[in-house]
């Protein structure tokens, strides 16, 4: 295609544009790597700069002393991602495998029922009460997981859609003439055929138990099942302590226990690792992820 | 549906009700128990009688809730933060998938927009903690680095509430407009590439033909997406107005959410009847306005009708 000078020009400037776009999305992240190398005075000194006059790799050498603290709360991370990944997708598509089969008589029944947990809820608080008062979750680990697993409705519709749409019925009768069961169907044949949308609604799942907070705050109150997003908040928290002033009286020698603030910074670079290792991947699967759930069913 | 073989109806269908177990069982747990404990808006709750043993006190909960400034606040600000993050999502979102799919290399485009998703995919609690490296008081990057330099007073951001609506809302841009530009960006790659052909070939200037061509075909998505996010607008993201302001109370009168609210109410005031209350209000107002924003996109494109 040949382009006349009008295009040319308007190329060059959507390239600038998005070179400048991208600049601006990563910036702040470049900040905060920037902050975790620099040296604590010069930090408190000059502030928080993407020139620092002197560099340390002091906030680094400090998590590895401190190690205990860090690598239980990514320890606690991986675990609850791992496990609520693997058992969310596992229930997610043994869920919406019968919802696929046009041949199964309660398959729209099904779909209504998760269809309607997007629609309406009961709210957080009767949710917190049933949690707590019934299934006594408080305090384990089992409620960094259960709350979230199924997380919405929305995964196992697209996971649904998927199936109906990618594999088809004939395959199906195909191996059961063979004489192939239903587990057997669904492990040897729909899921292998599944693998794109197994691995995009897998994403979206373990990026949000990696990233989530919320189930900690409201139930878990013990530091030792702070994931890397709690011990983060709790950094946080313990400055706005400090800022307030309440600090002085109260924390007294402790406060000097207290990691700087390169510390905290270099913690959050260490939080977002994972999931720059999964960026690759999110890039692929992303663009098609989306247009099969925007598809409805 | 055709006739069913009457021999062994249960043969087949219990398997598959098997596969389906676990995952029915979850929902009907997480999702359809809580549904049945809204009545806990209209109790006294007390812990010492249980749940099912405190008193009836009618809409006491509510009327006290309508009673105070929050539920006015709140309100306003859940109904106009969406406005504006849906208005502005939108449009930041279509200029980037226009821009990125301009790009003549398609290796280009995935790297931009490989870099444009990273916000997207960071917690709310290290977002907090990039916004703080740029505002804190003391070393923030703003008060020290452009403020000082340039002679301005530095700002307290963390206690002038004043600031945090523009704030919140490039914070948000920030973190959506790339992901949301991704569903964009697919269907500008669907559109035929001969329609434009021919408009160049008719004279039509690349801008002409984002005016002629891509909007008006973008139309039918914009709508669907736009009227999706309106059956959300009683909804807020909780992680962006209490986590990225730190909770701080200075600034509650820009910051507060239902969300917020209710999450308040019940962990830290302790007050879990008003904050059944404020929670039953978002639901009812939310299943409200999903039904009814369907019952538009229906209208508009029955294709594109949720149910």
């Amino acid at each position: 295609m040949i382009q006349t000078r009008g295009e040319r020009t308007f190329t060059v400037f959507s390239a600038v544009v998005m070179i400048l776009l991208t600049i601006f999305a990563f910036l702040p992240f470049l900040l905060i790597v920037i902050a975790s190398f620099t040296d604590e005075t010069t930090l408190i000194r000059n502030g928080y700069s993407f020139f620092p006059e002197h560099t340390s790799l002091e906030a680094y050498l400090y998590i590895k002393s401190a190690a205990y603290t860090f690598v239980r709360a990514y320890g606690v991370s991986f675990a609850v991602t791992i496990l609520g990944t693997g058992f969310g997708l596992l229930i997610t598509s043994m869920l919406a495998y019968p919802m696929s089969r046009r041949d199964f008589k309660y398959h729209n029944v099904l779909a209504f029922i998760v269809f309607f947990t997007m629609l309406f809820s009961g709210g957080i608080v009767p949710s917190y009460i049933m949690w707590t008062q019934y299934f006594h979750i408080k305090n384990t680990l089992l409620a960094l997981i259960l709350p979230n697993l199924l997380s919405n409705g929305f995964n196992v519709l697209l996971v649904r859609n998927y199936f109906k749409n990618n594999v088809p019925l004939e395959i199906i009768e195909a191996a059961q003439i063979d004489g192939a069961s239903e587990l057997r169907t669904f492990f040897r044949i729909m899921l292998p055929l599944s693998m794109p949308v197994m691995a995009t609604v897998g994403m979206f799942m373990g990026l949000a138990y990696w990233n989530d907070w919320i189930n900690a705050l409201y139930f878990v109150s013990k530091p030792q099942l702070y994931g890397i997003q709690n011990l983060l908040m709790q950094l946080m928290s313990n400055i706005q302590f400090l800022n307030s002033g309440q600090a002085s009286s109260v924390l007294g020698a402790e406060a000097v226990q207290l990691p700087s603030t390169a510390v905290r910074m270099a913690m959050a670079v260490l939080g977002i690792v994972p999931v720059l290792l999964v960026l690759p991947f999110m890039q692929k699967y992303l663009t098609r992820g989306v247009v099969i759930g925007a598809v409805k069913g | 549906m055709t006739a069913k073989p009457k021999s062994k109806p249960l043969k087949k269908t219990l398997p598959l009700l098997i596969l389906a177990a676990p995952g029915l069982l979850y929902f009907i747990i997480n999702s359809y128990f809580p549904m049945f404990g809204v009545f806990i808006a209209f109790k006294d709750v007390n812990y010492a009688k249980g749940i099912f043993g405190s008193d009836w006190i009618g809409l006491k909960n509510f009327t006290f809730l309508f009673q105070t400034s929050d539920a006015w606040i709140m309100t306003r600000n859940t109904l106009l933060y969406n406005l504006v993050f849906i208005a502005l999502g939108t449009i930041v979102s279509i200029i980037i998938a226009i821009l990125m799919s301009e790009l003549l290399s398609r290796m280009y485009s995935k790297l931009f927009m490989t870099g444009l998703i990273l916000p997207n995919l960071i917690s709310m609690v290290v977002l907090s903690l990039l916004v703080f490296a740029f505002l804190n008081a003391d070393s923030g990057f703003v008060n020290h680095s452009i403020l000082r330099p340039l002679g301005i007073p530095e700002i307290n951001w963390y206690s002038e509430p004043k600031y945090w609506p523009y704030l919140l809302v490039l914070i948000q841009i920030w973190k959506t407009a790339g992901y949301g530009s991704i569903i964009y960006f697919a269907s500008i790659a669907g559109i035929d590439k001969s329609i434009y052909e021919s408009a160049k070939i008719d004279g039509a200037g690349k801008l002409k033909q984002i005016r002629l061509i891509t909007l008006p075909l973008l139309k039918p998505t914009i709508i669907v997406l736009v009227l999706m996010s309106m059956g959300r607008i009683f909804n807020s993201d909780f992680g962006l107005f209490y986590q990225v302001p730190m909770n701080s109370g200075a600034l509650y009168s820009t910051t507060q959410t239902i969300d917020t609210y209710v999450y308040r109410a019940l962990m830290q005031l302790n007050d879990i009847g008003m904050s059944a209350a404020a929670g039953l209000y978002q639901s009812l107002v939310g299943f409200a306005l999903v039904v009814t924003v369907n019952a538009i996109v229906k209208k508009v494109n029955p294709e594109n009708a949720l149910f």
